[in-house]
């Protein structure tokens, strides 16, 4: 079993933008492949991993979301000179990008890093403004021809930070999220491995939400799932964000209340973190909670969602920040209310009229 | 094929009403397919061939409506105001002409305005029908209208109101007629609603359950003087589609249409737009998740009444279609 | 004519249902007092009965004649409101709008917060302090605060939600109240259900979640999954005087004009047969009606005609002034005339009107 701190840094250290998944996913796949009973990839692209419960059929299931895939760019064009333009996949805000390092997934990986020309290249309405993306430009220093020959329109775009121990257990890099989430299922699955539980656990690691929800719209179609819980990062206290939207970092785990928390799991996993003394903190979202639980819920039928977050500095940045022992708490808490879920619990779901 | 294109571009089909297109549609592929059905929301969908080895359930969609107008209200002099049906943008409507389904012709044209560079608001733009009064004027609210702009041959290029999409239920109607042998199960989607948000290929998707997905669509161009910076040109052949704003393709779709094509010896350019997007990104969230892509016809002036295509790429789309479908697929 | 084709009235008990409907808070995400209501209400009604993940309650009453259409209709039970989203201390919660609201309405108004209704203000600053040009600029949603009395904080906490107080009253032909949008499609809704039309399976959904995004139509629909749907909502009546006198062009309804027809909206384009299959049946039935002006706006049409395969869908709302703000003003007319063209429409309804 892999010490979670270095499957993250291995994690975060692989492409997987949007919609290309297919590195990280078979990275989760090997790491999950001894603590489940079978692995399947949907049609979309995201890692299906099925740990079977013991009660009997028809099982309930519970799947547990955390998407994989990764914030990034894409290139639109390459400029007579070799130089690349690109756009966004997931939202950017280009005013991080002037002078990052990126790595373009080209015929080879190419390493460039981004650059904003000088105000007098540029329409003079941009003078000593932050420069648009459509003006920024990746240079690989690389002749233009051979520029062509490697990279072609599409090909995607990733950040190249290399990832950052912080003291304390914290981890820096880009796509933590939502790669913390991942390593969160991870441990979450570690912490099953020997036991037995009554329900069927899906762990699904979902492709494209950056862009549609995708994995969230489609893997619970497939799976049918009767509860799903979103793992995703959050807004943490930091440079930027010092209102009731942000959470503590190394705070421990923190509960979604909203629309899209099914409010009989929301108060069962609150109780289970303070029976456990696991520390928790509520995040409330009025309308949408911005997660994979967004699209899960309204899923044929209709699913009863929660979301379950970790908190995170600089979020959408190639310098990202969470604590270890956030996902460590969010693994076990999930892990421990699995543990504890038994077949009439599926009667309890309900709202309170009914 | 020209005459072909002519009629479907001048047939008047507005989102949710598509009847008229339809019926030109049923028409032509009638006896050329194994079964047509027309579901809940209008789409017309065609199958043809049954699966053998290698085979696959696969769905192709291009969409039959068109950008439109609709009545709001009719002033007591007569004069109608109007909305949108789907993206249109004010400044191509000022001095147009437009036809409502019943027939009835108008010009658009504008309030007075504070400057005489200023771009009038969607709510300052009214359609004269040449009636006087509300009582005579044979427009009522809720009625709706199409662009009105005949076709325009200019040899290598060729010019219309509703080329998007027309056009490229002209490549389906083609590509399926010359598909001599297939191994697929092939779902001809002629979808409705496109313009509004993909509803009728998010309905049409769902009742074929497809395997694997392609829309047929035009794309913007950045060939045009001082244009948007696109490396999509007319001339240079299909494009296939990466990603637009709505959708990533499938990367194993572009890799097998890239391949198909080279393969083929027909010329085809990547696209990546920004803006926009097409009926793959409703086949593609379908169900459990369908692999999509998209083939893309450039098309300059995009929702104008003037759509520019170049008649090759037309032909080069349906010769890239048909090798596409012709041979058993395996997704890598 | 069999007794069945007259269509339910709007009676003093209907009214008194419609007050309780609009009194209950509501908030999307929320729904419980009001799917209380409806529980209690259609329950010795139905043939068939359930509350869904979401919390829609689901119903339905069985044709009584063979092979008859599968018809949704729907009604959201959620209403615009608040979430209380930090504790200030001292009584004082600082919120956010759920659903759509015009923050310049909010100043001064009562406001009852979580399942127990605890009551609160939203106040605002005296006159008295206000900068040179300050009542010019709008206050600010960050700026307002939602207070329940220095030691009434303990009922409240973060993650409540919180609706207008407003009481329902009648004035002679006018309903004043809040949330009748879309209590009044609710209110609406039961009526049929308790007096439904007998050639059709009536498959009755009254839905969450609308407010923020059409959310419980979906699922909803898709279990229902049905030949054909009606959204029940209510839609503005826009139609004040304009400052000028100049001719109203954007009134989108009337209120007095009768049940509003949609042709379109952002969220759909409604199904062309059922739309003259509404409009003929008012004209041949004497039932004053009129067609909504289109454009903006969305009901939970656009959701369920998406559905499956696809719901061929059409909305019929209320006419009503002053939605989404403390006091919204409907009249009983209208309602009575909502409800017949409704129940008359789907009387006429015929098998064929799905053919092609």
């Amino acid at each position: 079993m892999t010490e979670i701190k270095d499957f993250l840094k291995t994690l975060i250290s692989l492409p997987g933008l949007s919609g290309y998944e297919e590195p990280v996913r078979e990275v989760i796949s090997r790491e999950w492949q001894p603590l489940v009973d079978e692995l399947s990839v949907s049609r979309l692209g995201s890692l299906h991993a099925l740990k079977r419960g013991i009660s009997p059929e028809p099982r309930p299931r519970i799947l547990l979301a955390a998407h994989m895939d990764a914030i990034g760019m894409m290139v639109t064009r390459i400029t007579p000179e070799g130089l690349i333009a690109f756009t966004e996949v997931g939202g950017l805000d280009p005013r991080i990008l002037p002078a990052q390092p990126v790595r373009v997934f080209g015929k080879e990986p190419l390493r460039g890093v981004i650059v904003q020309p000088s105000d007098r290249l540029l329409p003079p309405s941009q003078k000593g403004k932050p420069v648009e993306m459509k003006h920024l430009l990746i240079d690989t220093g690389l002749p233009a021809e051979e520029v062509r020959r490697l990279v072609k329109i599409g090909d995607p775009v990733a950040f190249d930070t290399e990832p950052l121990e912080l003291p304390d257990e914290l981890i820096c890099g880009h796509t933590l999220d939502n790669r913390a989430s991942v390593a969160a299922l991870t441990v979450c699955l570690q912490t099953l491995r020997r036991a037995t539980h009554d329900w069927d656990v899906y762990a699904v690691a979902t492709a494209q939400e950056e862009e549609t929800l995708g994995g969230g719209l489609t893997s619970p179609f497939e799976i049918r799932p009767t509860l799903a819980i979103a793992i995703d990062v959050t807004f943490a206290k930091g440079p930027g964000v010092n209102d009731y939207r942000g959470k503590t970092l190394d705070g421990g785990v923190v509960l979604g209340w909203g629309p899209q928390s099914h409010p009989r799991v929301f108060d069962d996993l609150k109780a289970l973190a303070e029976h456990l003394d696991i520390p928790f903190e509520i995040e409330v979202y009025p309308r949408a909670s911005g997660t994979d639980a967004y699209a899960m819920q309204i899923v044929a039928e209709g699913i009863p969602t929660m979301v379950v977050s970790i908190p995170l500095r600089y979020m959408h940045t190639p310098v990202e920040v969470v604590s270890l022992n956030d996902i460590r708490r969010v693994g076990r808490l999930l892990a421990e209310y699995i543990l504890r879920l038994t077949p009439e619990d599926v009667q309890k779901i309900t709202w309170e009229e009914a | 094929m020209k005459a072909l294109i002519q009629k479907l571009v001048e047939t008047v089909g507005p989102s949710g009403y598509e009847e008229k297109v339809r019926e030109v549609v049923r028409a032509e592929i009638e006896g050329w397919v194994d079964e047509m059905k027309v579901d809940a929301l209008g789409n017309l969908i065609a199958r043809k061939g049954t699966r053998t080895e290698g085979g696959m359930r696969i769905a192709l969609s291009a969409h039959m409506d068109e950008i439109g107008v609709i009545a709001t209200h009719v002033d007591e002099n007569g004069f109608v105001r109007f909305t949108t049906i789907g993206g249109v943008s004010p400044r191509t409507c000022i001095g147009g002409r437009v036809q409502f389904l019943n027939g009835v012709r108008g010009v658009i044209y504008m309030e007075s305005l504070e400057s005489a560079t200023a771009l009038p608001t969607l709510d300052q733009l009214y359609i004269d029908v040449g009636a006087s009064s509300r009582e005579t004027c044979p427009v009522k609210v809720g009625d709706i209208a199409a662009f009105d702009r005949p076709f325009l041959d200019l040899g290598g290029r060729l010019v219309s109101k509703a080329m998007d999409d027309r056009i490229s239920v002209a490549v389906m109607i083609q590509a399926l007629k010359e598909l001599t042998a297939t191994p697929h199960e092939l779902y001809f989607i002629f979808s409705t609603q496109e313009e509004v948000g993909l509803r009728g290929a998010t309905t049409a998707a769902y009742g074929v359950d497809p395997e694997l997905a392609l829309a047929v669509d035009v794309t913007r161009t950045g060939d045009t003087p001082k244009g948007v910076k696109m490396e999509v040109a007319l001339g240079k052949g299909p494009a296939i589609k990466v990603r637009d704003s709505g959708m990533l393709s499938d990367p194993r779709v572009v890799r097998w249409m890239v391949e198909t094509a080279e393969k083929a010896g027909i010329p085809y350019q990547l696209e990546v737009l920004e803006g926009g997007t097409t009926d793959a990104r409703a086949m593609q969230l379908t169900r459990a998740g369908v692999p999509a892509g998209c083939l893309s016809i450039p098309t300059r002036y995009i929702h104008s009444p003037s759509e520019m295509v170049d008649y090759q790429d037309v032909q080069l789309s349906v010769r890239l279609l048909v090798a596409l479908l012709s041979a058993p697929v395996t997704l890598k | 004519m069999s007794p069945a084709t007259s269509a339910p009235q709007i009676g003093e008990n209907q009214i008194a249902l419609l007050e309780k409907l609009s009194n209950a808070c509501a908030v999307s995400g929320d729904e419980a007092q009001v799917r209380r209501i409806v529980l209690e209400e259609i329950k010795p009604f139905a043939d068939d009965l359930r509350v869904d993940a979401l919390g829609n309650v689901l119903a339905v009453r069985k044709a009584r004649t063979p092979g008859a259409l599968r018809v949704m209709v729907d009604a959201h039970m959620d209403e615009v409101g608040f979430m209380i989203v930090e504790d200030d201390k001292d009584g004082l919660f600082r919120f956010v709008a759920v659903g759509g609201i015009d923050e310049r309405t909010l100043p001064g108004k009562k406001v009852l917060v979580g399942s127990e209704n605890v009551p609160g203000i939203i106040g605002a600053k005296p006159i008295h302090l206000a900068e040179e040009g300050e009542t010019e600029r709008k206050i600010p949603l960050e700026s307002l605060r939602i207070d329940v009395g220095l030691k009434g904080g303990k009922k409240v906490r973060v993650g409540d939600r919180a609706t207008f107080a407003t009481r329902f009253w009648q004035s002679g032909v006018a309903l004043f109240g809040k949330a009748l949008d879309d209590r009044l499609g609710v209110a609406t809704l039961i009526e049929l259900f308790k007096n439904p039309p007998e050639n059709i399976e009536l498959l009755a959904a009254f839905t969450v979640q609308e407010e923020i995004g059409l959310r419980g139509a979906r699922p909803a629909a898709y279990a229902f999954n049905p030949q054909l749907a009606v959204a029940l909502d209510s839609t503005p009546a826009n139609d004040l005087p304009v400052w000028d006198g100049s001719e109203n062009i954007f009134y989108n309804t009337r209120l007095g004009g009768g049940p509003a027809l949609y042709v379109a909206d952002s969220a759909t384009l409604s199904d062309p047969r059922l739309v003259r299959h509404f409009a003929q049946t008012g004209e041949q039935m004497g039932i004053p009606f009129q067609f909504r002006q289109p454009g903006g706006g969305g009901t939970n049409a656009g959701a369920i005609h998406r559905v499956r395969e696809g719901v061929p869908s059409l909305s019929v709302s209320v006419p009503g002034r002053y939605a989404h703000t403390a006091v919204m003003l409907a009249r009983l007319d209208d309602w009575q005339n909502t409800l017949a063209l409704v129940y008359h429409a789907l009387s006429r309804l015929e098998p064929g009107i799905l053919q092609r």
